[in-house]
């Protein structure tokens, strides 16, 4: 379970994220969707204790993110950022190895190379794990870095955007990966999205941010309205049924 | 690039460095050695071991440096560190007076001057890296400042110091690769024996560090608390170094980015060492060439001064900053 309770981030006058308090239960697919600036990025940030919050406590399976030791919470807790600047030069399977690191701290054992090999082909990197990242797409390098997270095997992920640059093949494969690694392993998943029809399709819950502030939340049928997601958007947004789903379109 | 291709590049480059190292030594030990053996090896014995440890501290200070800084033109001596050791070193003369300096224990005398540089190091991270690490022009620009900062108070305080007092301060700063400061090289090796151990037991930590804070805090890495601690295993070897040869200013940038040039790896375990031996062939080599070959005296540290110069404006203009 992730427990946010009354979170704040200001920074200087402008309140970015405003007394959000939200429970995301155990096993599931959570996905969080809301306008550029809304406060999403900011929100995972501090769930990760990339970024300390105001005033307000999280915890992630019981654990206070800023009160347990760093590398306790890694074993549990992975997240792969929206922006992912890296100042070395790396390979994809250098990069996927680092998702081992909580557990092995850099002894690497036959488990984590099967681990890696894993989560490199379940990205469909196999082709590619040679190479330098500066010689991949941006697409490709994307799913390198959810390679990485996915490797962390933790009962916790969160992903910022982890759709940027997919095309529709790769993005369908990673939403199903998330789906599978909730529905099969209980793991608990937390994505932000920008594609509302993604959200619709493979989330158990919505959660819709604007202006720092939860707007809404519940099941893809209570969120994916015409009225509520013309109002978060400020963008007119029909809503049609197509066999057992809900599509928006805008 | 395949990983056994890789594999066998390293091994190859380590090799040679090694070979190349080994030849240097030799050829340090033994090249126009005139009288009695066992007085030229004692002698150039504990010459050769300073260059060594002069060669360690600075690759392994640079590298480090640059892998918490996210940034492959600055190193510790540009952003002022050397600089300091010598402001301390003509601080205390002033304030103690050289005479009763030389009597005090040179150990002790070490570890004060090592842990002020620890303290300023830490310091500056505090107030200012920290936030100018993000741009790295302001980082070059704060590391000139301080830089210049240091050598002009040392330079006043020198100027209004007894002449005599000033000849003693001007053995101990001035030391050129060719006139080593070996009365030190007993606490030097303890001290870079231990620092080699922290970072023999450090090296996967340093791997994730250079992802960055972000990346780093993901994998549950302390990044504040290990970048803190870096800083004073950086401002020990510095002190070393210093200590043994006086300030050094572009040689580190030059021995770490030929180390990264030629490797295709980032990894901590295969950087430090091939840093190092690339520093140590250039010391021991040039010093052979240099002093041996063509019976030039003080020319060593003014050719990698401007060589490393070269490469560092040569970084600048590239833009590797970022
Ligand atoms: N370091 C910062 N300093 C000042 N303001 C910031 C900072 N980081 C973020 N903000 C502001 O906080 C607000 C929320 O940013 P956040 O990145 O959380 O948005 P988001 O919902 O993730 O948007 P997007 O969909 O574009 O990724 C934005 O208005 C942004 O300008
Ligand atoms: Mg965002």
């Amino acid at each position: 379970m992730i427990a946010v309770e009354k979170i704040t981030k200001t920074y200087g006058s402008s309140v970015v994220v405003d007394g959000v308090s939200i429970t995301l239960p155990k096993g599931g697919v959570t996905s969080i969707i809301g306008p550029n600036g809304a406060g999403k990025s900011t929100l995972l940030s501090m769930v990760g204790r990339f970024l300390s919050a105001d005033s307000g406590t999280i915890t992630v399976g019981g654990l206070d993110v800023t009160k347990t030791p760093s590398d306790e919470l890694a074993k549990r807790l992975a997240v792969l950022r929206q922006d992912n600047h890296l100042a070395v030069r790396l390979t994809v399977r250098d990069l996927v190895s680092f998702g081992r690191y909580p557990h092995s701290k850099g002894r690497y054992t036959v488990e984590d190379e099967r681990h890696v090999n894993e989560a490199i082909a379940m990205l469909g990197l196999s082709g590619l794990a040679d190479r330098f990242l500066d010689e991949l797409s941006g697409g490709q390098r994307q799913r390198a870095f959810v390679a990485m997270v996915i490797c962390q095997d933790t009962e916790y992920v969160l992903l910022d955007e982890p759709l940027n640059n997919l095309d529709i093949k790769h993005a369908v494969e990673i939403m199903r990966l998330v789906q599978q690694a909730a529905r099969r392993l209980n793991k608990t998943m937390v994505v932000v999205l920008h594609d509302i029809n993604m959200a619709s399709t493979f989330s158990d819950v919505i959660v819709a941010m604007k202006n720092g502030q939860i707007v809404a939340s519940g099941s893809p049928a209570e969120i994916i309205q015409p009225d509520l997601l013309s109002q978060i958007y400020e963008t007119e947004i029909k809503v049609v049924p197509v066999g057992s789903r809900l599509v928006a379109i805008y | 690039m395949l990983p056994e291709v890789r594999r066998k590049r390293v091994r190859a480059i380590v090799a040679l460095l090694s070979v190349l190292t080994v030849i240097a030594m030799v050829a340090f030990m033994t090249l126009g050695a005139k009288g009695s053996w066992s007085f030229i090896l004692s002698f150039r014995g504990a010459k050769l071991a300073a260059l060594v440890l002069v060669a360690f501290s600075i690759a392994v200070s640079t590298v480090l440096f640059q892998t918490i800084m996210e940034n492959r033109i600055v190193t510790p001596s540009i952003m002022g560190f050397d600089a300091l050791y010598v402001l301390l070193q003509t601080v205390l003369v002033f304030a103690i007076g050289a005479g009763r300096l030389s009597a005090m224990d040179p150990f002790l005398l070490f570890l004060i001057e090592a842990g002020m540089l620890m303290l300023f190091s830490n310091l500056l991270y505090r107030w200012i890296l920290a936030g100018a690490a993000r741009s790295p022009h302001l980082l070059m620009l704060v590391g000139i400042v301080f830089g210049i900062l240091f050598r002009s108070l040392s330079s006043f305080l020198q100027r209004i110091l007894d002449p005599s007092e000033f000849l003693i301060l001007q053995d101990r700063m001035f030391a050129s690769f060719n006139a080593v400061d070996t009365s030190l090289l007993g606490i030097a090796g303890v001290v870079v024996a231990i620092v080699t151990v922290i970072i023999l037991r450090m090296l996967p930590v340093f791997d994730v560090v250079a992802l960055g804070r972000n990346h780093a805090t993901a994998l549950g890495v302390d990044h504040n608390r290990t970048i803190m601690f870096t800083l004073a295993l950086i401002s020990v070897l510095i002190a070393v170094s210093t200590a043994l040869v006086g300030p050094v200013t572009f040689f580190g940038l030059l021995v770490a980015n030929l180390a990264y040039l030629i490797l295709p790896t980032s990894r901590h375990a295969v950087v430090l060492p091939v840093a190092t031996l690339i520093a140590v062939v250039t010391l021991v080599g040039g010093q052979v060439i240099l002093e041996r070959v063509f019976a030039f005296d003080t020319a060593l540290s003014i050719i990698i001064e401007f060589v490393g110069g070269l490469v560092f404006i040569l970084l600048v203009v590239r833009g590797a900053a970022r």
